[in-house]
């Protein structure tokens, strides 16, 4: 390093040893001590190393099954989907590639189905466990913002749906699935009290709610969480911005006859 | 739980006063007709509208002069003009590199959160002070509530040169007596005195202006939404102008590696090396 230099990143996530002939060009990369392209491209599966990533340690069998089956139930949420819709938005109109995934985080962002749902699902996981007297009172008394915030107050507990009527049979379908992952005991826990919750709240089950108990499975933290919500549901988003852009805006609702301005 | 959906009635059914294209090619904004009622507004009078639904030049005029004064530094240091800037080395679109340093100014340090959470602070002490609670007290208890006075203090830099020439645009224009503005240097006065070392910066002077002309919060946010994209865009036009990656490069010795476990083997992990 130039002894004029002495800002760095510090990091415990990532160690580099620069090539002989540039320094700016890694010739080996460590994700919290294994060696990347030397070790993990050829024994690691991508979900385990997306778990490295946030966690530094690797996941047991337990967890890498959760998460890839949480994976595989986000990956795409569908054409309904709001942060999906936002994508295809991008791609009817010919815009960049890369505004469809930003349309899909801003989207998919946000306090309904979105990954800011996420943050306080978990927030509400680690304050009630599997106490149902403690979610009992957290629905009836949620918290309160005290002061002003980008984000807005929520409108709805999260991780229910404010819109549904019953628990929609894919969201029952995956928490049945990692429910019966061994030792899942939360989502084990979820999968027996969802009828409970449900009636508390209002509301059923929503796959945000689903995704809070899996993280929260997963001992991530509320902000590990809705960075991973918003990440682990852009594939649906690109793929459907694709298809869209292909087949352009004349096939796509424009809602002609469903938009009246009132004086 | 019902047994129907809430979203049926809304289905192909947006009503709304807010306008929008109309079958006989007028567009609305609020009642008015954008090519005929608004078509002499500056931006930011149209912007002021649009956000508020008021018409007032003259308020509209000291919001741009915000935007001038106090939002945009072509500083690609800065976090979210250096997101502007690495999209210009990188050779990604103009577009891309407001958007991207657009939602990266919704910080807590500086920018969008920092703007609407000094014009509520000053909103929640101004409603306290009509109780007679004294001010020192309400600043104490936000202090100890949540260890940060949004509005005050600064990062990198303690005293905040925007505050002076601010002052000065707004004085020139009649802006600056108002009993939200006073109470900001109010504060600032308190800051001074005591121990911390807080001092006023420009979203609590700017927050003061607009309170006193009944802009809420929320309104203040919107209202600087896209302010500091006048910095966004000179950061990244410059390095778009020099060589691809030359903005700040970064040698692999500038890591530094704070975790654990220096090196270890994947199999060896799961006992299978």
């Amino acid at each position: 390093m130039s002894p004029t230099i002495s800002e760095t990143i510090s990091t415990k996530i990532w160690d580099e040893v620069a090539e002989p002939d540039n320094p700016f060009a890694a010739a080996s990369c460590r994700c919290s001590g294994f060696d990347v392209y030397g070790d993990l491209l050829n024994n690691a599966s991508y979900i385990d190393y997306l778990y490295l990533i946030f966690k530094l340690d690797p996941p047991n069998k337990k967890q890498s099954k959760i998460l890839e089956g949480l994976a595989i139930a986000l990956a795409n949420l569908g054409p309904r989907d709001h942060a999906v819709r936002a994508a295809m938005n991008a791609g009817v109109g010919g815009s960049t590639h890369a505004s469809a995934l930003i349309v899909a985080i801003s989207v998919g962002a946000g306090n309904l189905g979105g990954a800011r749902e996420v943050f306080y699902g978990v927030q509400y996981w680690q304050a009630c466990g599997t106490g149902i007297e403690k979610w009992r009172d957290l629905i009836a008394n949620p918290p309160q913002q005290a002061r002003l915030d980008v984000w807005l107050p929520m409108e709805h507990t999260p991780g229910f749906d404010p819109n549904g009527v019953n628990c929609p049979k894919p969201v029952i379908q995956t928490l049945e699935y990692l429910a019966d992952i061994d030792t899942a005991d939360h989502l084990k826990w979820l999968r027996d009290n969802r009828t409970i919750l449900e009636s508390k709240a209002g509301y059923p089950l929503a796959f945000s709610g689903l995704a809070s108990a899996a993280f929260y499975e997963l001992e991530l933290q509320p902000e590990q969480a809705e960075m991973l919500f918003m990440l682990m549901r852009l594939p649906g988003a690109a793929a459907h911005a694709l298809e869209q852009e292909k087949s352009g805006w004349r096939k796509y609702p424009f809602f002609s006859k469903g938009f009246k301005v009132t004086e | 739980m019902s047994h129907h959906s809430k979203l049926e009635k809304f289905e192909d059914n947006w009503q709304t006063s807010m306008g929008g294209l109309q079958p006989d090619g007028n567009v609305l904004l609020r009642g008015k007709n954008i090519f005929t009622d608004l078509n002499e507004d500056r931006w930011m009078e149209f912007l002021l509208f649009a956000v508020t639904g008021r018409k007032d030049s003259n308020l509209a005029r000291l919001i741009e002069a915000i935007w001038v004064i106090c939002t945009s530094y072509p500083d690609p240091r800065i976090w979210n003009n250096r997101v502007a800037a690495l999209a210009g080395t990188s050779r990604s679109t103009g577009v891309l590199a407001t958007a991207g340093a657009l939602a990266v100014t919704e910080a807590m340090i500086y920018g969008s959160r920092a703007i609407l959470g000094a014009s509520d602070f000053l909103y929640r002490l101004k409603a306290r002070l009509n109780e007679n609670v004294c001010l020192d007290e309400v600043v104490l208890c936000e202090l100890k509530e949540f260890r940060n006075v949004y509005g005050f203090g600064r990062p990198v830099l303690s005293e905040d040169e925007r505050v002076k020439p601010m002052m000065e645009f707004a004085s020139s224009r009649g802006y600056g007596q108002g009993k939200y503005i006073n109470l900001v240097f109010e504060i600032d006065n308190f800051f001074k005195q005591s121990r911390y070392k807080y001092r006023v910066n420009i979203a609590a002077v700017t927050g003061g202006l607009l309170a006193d002309e009944g802009i809420k919060p929320r309104e203040f946010y919107d209202m600087t939404t896209l302010a500091f994209t006048g910095g966004y865009m000179p950061c990244y036009a410059d390095a778009l102008s020099k060589p691809e990656g030359a903005l700040f490069p970064l040698r692999s010795d500038r890591i530094r590696f704070t975790g654990a476990v220096k090196q270890r083997k994947w199999n060896e992990f799961f006992g299978m090396g």
